[in-house]
């Protein structure tokens, strides 16, 4: 069984009224279709996976426009690989994957670069309550509170969640249902919010952890 | 930004009505009660208009028996099967949330003369 995963570029959010009128929220995903530029089997690499590229860019280094032109694409934004739990319906180098490759109502994982929020405090990057803000409490209403207790242990363990940067980092947020697709402009309809500014490239795949009683339509 | 506009598009109504604040509506909805589905009538006065595109809403207030009920409604619900406008109200502001103090004849709106155009 394999795992059908795309390319693309968050376009943004806006919302769609379902069969009974009821208003969905959805992030619409751009994906042109992508190509495989490389098949990756236990033979030879020691797993199973399929390299995706989406996109164009202007320059391309020459060792990848030589990876690239194996499966005769120019240049690509991105590539990216979706592994395979075995080598059954692997598709061929230079084969493409749209956006068909999704079903209405089935659910996906995304992922992508969240929005960075720079150097962010201790109640916005860990959810901390903070501190008073008044009764005494002297200028400390965003601080952490203590980090260590005295002499023993005589020093801030390691991992202790304190301030520091944050976002820009890659998130999957599971189990997103697909609302509609559209093969004619290339989009997804996604349920929900989506990790990464808008414009940015996002990896849609099956989901893995879909609860056994939704009926993922159309698997292999 | 255009593609968003592609899906954006598909959900709008062309069949809405020129109606603003002050106007009072017929708005036909579709109220669906297990497996039939029938259409209830809310009439009152627009008392709002909000939003844009696809996200807009509009805010119907009636007095149902001396309690003042309002309904807040997108523009393109698909569960709205006609929008009647009744009359055109003259008013001077485009939230008319003042009405919400107001009951019997104070919360009258005055009609609008149609200007020979």
């Amino acid at each position: 069984m394999g795992t059908r995963g795309i390319l693309g570029t968050k376009l943004g959010m806006t919302q769609v009224f379902d069969d009974e009128g009821r208003i969905v929220p959805v992030t619409v995903v751009h994906a042109s279709p992508n190509t495989v530029t490389q098949v990756k089997r236990v033979g030879t690499d020691g797993y199973t996976a399929v390299q995706l590229a989406y996109g164009t860019r202007k320059h391309v280094t020459r060792p990848l426009a030589g990876h690239l032109a194996k499966a005769g694409v120019a240049s690509a934004r991105r590539l990216a690989e979706v592994r395979f739990a075995d080598e059954d319906g692997l598709p061929e180098q230079g084969a493409t994957v749209a956006v068909t490759t999704f079903d209405r109502g089935q659910l996906v994982d995304v992922t992508g670069t969240s929005k960075g929020k720079g150097y962010a405090g201790v109640m916005k990057r860990h959810n901390f309550g903070g501190m008073g803000d008044g009764h005494g409490v002297k200028k400390k209403n965003r601080h952490p509170g203590s980090v260590g207790a005295c002499s023993t242990p005589g020093r801030t363990f390691r991992g202790t969640r304190m301030a520091g940067r944050m976002g820009g980092e890659r998130v999957t947020v599971q189990n997103l249902e697909v609302v509609d697709v559209d093969a004619e402009n290339d989009l997804i309809l996604i349920r929900g919010a989506v990790p990464g500014a808008d414009g940015s490239v996002v990896l849609v795949r099956d989901a893995v952890k879909a609860p056994a009683v939704a009926s993922q339509g159309g698997e292999a | 930004m255009q593609r968003l506009d592609v899906i954006d598009r598909r959900g709008l109504r062309d069949d809405v009505p020129d109606f603003r604040p002050g106007d009072r509506l017929k708005v036909h909805v579709k109220v669906v009660e297990g497996t039939r589905s029938r259409i209830q009538v809310f009439e009152g006065d627009v008392i709002a208009r909000s939003g844009a595109g696809v996200r807009e809403t509009f805010t119907v207030r009636k007095d149902s028996f001396g309690v003042g009920v309002e309904r807040t409604f997108p523009v393109h619900t698909p569960t709205i099967e006609t929008i009647e406008v009744v009359r055109r109200g003259r008013v001077r502001r485009a939230k008319l949330y003042y009405q919400r103090e107001r009951s019997g004849k104070r919360a009258r709106i005055r009609e609008k003369r149609e200007a020979t155009a």
